[in-house]
């Protein structure tokens, strides 16, 4: 086991997975740049750069994948997929379907997500709900290097849609790109065991569809993806201060989604709380809730959502996101 | 550059006084932003001024503006409060959009100005409000100001499409740096801009967007053109972006500190480079060389003789040797951006 960076457990499963594929590609803005290790040892007809046209390379992606390539196309943000949705909604999510289960698009869709570094509400979404809404596409949001890469390795083995989605606080790269500039002077919450962790010398696929318990408890459920996995786990620590024993749950994949292992979480603690920093209305902590409800399950309910436009200035976009404050006082409200 | 008159002399000073303020008054937003009290990205317009002065010095009221995330120069000079556009970068709800929108997303409903930091969303944008003006049976017009990156964008060519199909007094105005963020636009881009926008039927102008002068009469032909005829107009305008794609730009980081930019690269790059699967070494060289020659081709942009500032001084110093002149301008408004942060930080709280 090694220890290194989130970004780059990415970026080396995608190097083990391109050697052992060489239908896999990379597609996507300044790719020759963001991807400088993976050209430099595959040659640009697998690392392609493209000009700003998402709707159009996101498509051709599409294509490309019903056509035998398998490739990864990649949006800067996950705000910027508004521009290349119909290749996602109608074509990608669509096609194996309309053909009659004979036509498969295996493409990986990776994009950067999420806020907390002030950068205003078209470059902080996290989108996942609207995605995953759309039956036809998995979605994956790693938490550590360690599923940041098995799930990359994973996605890169199916024979489905993929979207990828790589929380910007535990992205080295993307923080200093779009967070600090290089300076020095900007303080960002980012969750040390999110953003650098151990991880093995050969990746393995993690399944998709598969939660993780991080911490076992009694009293209480805490789920969600990425960032909000180490929000949820410093909330246990604080709830534990006060004798309330939390199950801290990490979702990895919001579709397929592991309902089983929730409901299992659930059926011993009889409460849970959804930590989400998607969009409150319509979408995964709802989801969650209806599903437990029509698995014939009791118990309470809470979640801890963003619930507006994400404003530009940082003290009020940390308290629109699910932070530790709302998390505990949501979670005392259920016990 | 044509030639210019004695007479001209007076608004060209007045055109000066605009870009030197622009100019200045980014450097005090840069400076705010390296001090940290701006969060997340900015984006400079310095080296855009003489593009972003010609237009915004002949728009009367009523004219609207649809702006990308590069905007500061253009709503300063529309006459926005500074004070309140200032603070709105700093997240402060006295800012002109209660620090909800920060710099790329300001809106000023009143000044007829609106922004975005989606890629390409100005051309729209233009359309609409152009649609509107055009229905009430004004004489106004919409402008959109974007990069040549955003030519690529499917709803900026449909925008095109739309705005010569519908007849619409657009003024499209393409500020070509040839650079979309770290990739150079000519590299992914098919046949030439100007003959794009011509293919659609709109009248087109190619011009030294570092040239007031050049961008002057360009933009005035232009304007009067759309104004009496409600039809669209393209303008691509080769410019420069002196901070690069944004405050701390990594292509201009490594040019300004290599050492310690390279001591973290390099490492994943030899790894790379001596990978035993891949393509064959010469060519991983010719890739990895091609992407850190970009480093260098970056820092063109920081060269004097492509500094608008520089060369419209050039030009007034041909209209007059009263350096007097100029000297008087620059502490006027040296003063004036003084008061304007001075103000800021009074608002804000103290500066650190």
């Amino acid at each position: 086991m090694k220890t290194l960076k989130f970004a780059e457990a990415i970026e080396s499963a995608i190097k083990q997975a391109m050697e052992e594929d060489k239908n896999i590609i990379i597609l996507g803005e300044d790719v020759h740049t963001l991807r400088v290790n993976l050209l430099t040892q595959f040659g640009k007809d697998r690392v392609i750069s493209t000009p700003i046209s998402e709707g159009g390379f996101l498509g051709m992606g599409v294509a490309a994948a019903m056509a035998g390539l398998r490739p990864i196309v990649e949006i800067m943000m996950i705000d910027f997929i508004a521009v290349a949705m119909d290749a996602i909604l109608n074509h990608a999510a669509k096609i194996y379907f309309f053909s009659g289960g004979k036509w498969n698009v295996p493409i990986v869709i990776r994009a950067s997500c999420g806020g907390g570094y002030g950068d205003g509400g078209q470059h902080e979404q996290s989108l996942w709900g609207w995605l995953a809404h759309i039956p036809g596409v998995s979605l994956v949001v790693p938490s550590r290097p360690i599923n940041a890469g098995g799930l990359m390795y994973s996605a890169l083995k199916q024979d489905h849609p993929v979207i990828y989605l790589e929380h910007k606080l535990l992205s080295h790269y993307w923080l200093d790109y779009l967070g600090l500039g290089g300076r020095k002077n900007i303080k960002i919450d980012v969750p040390a065991e999110g953003s650098e962790g151990s991880w093995p010398d050969k990746w393995t696929s993690i399944p998709l569809g598969k939660a993780e318990i991080l911490k076992q408890g009694t009293d209480i459920t805490l789920v969600g993806v990425g960032v909000d996995v180490h929000r949820a786990l410093e909330a246990a620590k604080i709830l534990q201060d006060k004798k309330i024993n939390a199950e801290v749950i990490d979702l990895q994949s919001i579709s397929p989604l592991d309902i089983k292992t929730i409901k299992d979480s659930v059926e011993k603690t009889k409460s849970i709380l959804v930590i989400d920093e998607d969009y409150k209305m319509f979408g995964l902590s709802g989801e969650i809730a209806a599903l437990l409800l029509e698995h014939g399950l009791s118990f309470k309910y809470g979640r801890v959502c963003t619930e507006t436009t994400i404003p530009f200035n940082l003290e009020k976009e940390l308290k629109t996101l699910p932070n530790i404050n709302s998390i505990i006082e949501e979670a005392l409200k259920l016990k | 550059m044509n030639a210019l008159n004695k007479e001209d002399l007076s608004l060209i000073l007045k055109l000066y006084e605009m870009m030197y303020k622009s100019r200045k008054y980014e450097e005090a937003v840069k400076k705010i932003w390296e001090d940290g009290y701006i969060t997340g990205e900015m984006h400079m317009g310095t080296g855009e001024e003489a593009i972003i002065v010609s237009v915004v010095s002949q728009l009367i009221d009523g004219d609207y503006i649809a702006v990308d995330h590069r905007g500061t120069s253009a709503f300063l000079l529309r006459s926005i409060d500074p004070v309140q556009l200032l603070l709105e970068f700093m997240g402060h709800e006295k800012g002109i959009c209660c620090g909800n929108g920060g710099h790329m997303h300001l809106f000023s409903k009143e000044h007829w100005a609106a922004s975005s930091g989606i890629v390409g969303a100005e051309g729209p944008a233009a359309c609409g409000f152009a649609l509107a003006l055009k229905y009430k049976k004004t004489k106004n017009i919409a402008v959109a100001f974007f990069g040549e990156g955003a030519m690529n964008q499917g709803m900026l060519m449909e925008s095109l499409n739309l705005s010569s199909a519908l007849n619409l007094p657009v003024l499209f105005i393409c500020k070509d740096n040839n650079w979309a963020i770290t990739t150079r636009s000519n590299e992914v881009t098919g046949g030439s801009l100007i003959d794009r926008a011509k293919s659609f039927k709109i009248e087109s102008l190619e011009v030294d967007g570092l040239d007031l002068i050049s961008m002057l009469n360009a933009t005035h032909y232009a304007i009067n053109k759309i104004r009496n005829e409600s039809k669209p107009f393209f303008i691509q305008a080769h410019c420069i972006h002196r901070e690069g794609h944004f405050l701390g730009d990594p292509l201009l980081r490594f040019q300004k500190d290599p050492i310690n930019e390279f001591k973290n690269a390099l490492g994943p790059l030899i790894k790379a480079m001596f990978a035993k699967k891949g393509t064959k070494i010469p060519s991983r060289i010719k890739n990895m060389i091609k992407t850190i020659s970009l480093i260098i081709k970056s820092g063109s942009q920081l060269k004097k003789k492509s500094d608008p500032m520089n060369l419209i001084l050039k030009d007034l110093r041909e209209l007059t040797n009263e350096e007097d002149l100029f000297k008087k301008i620059e502490e006027k408004v040296d003063n004036e951006i003084d008061q304007i942060v001075k103000k800021v930080f009074e608002i804000y709280g103290g500066r650190k």
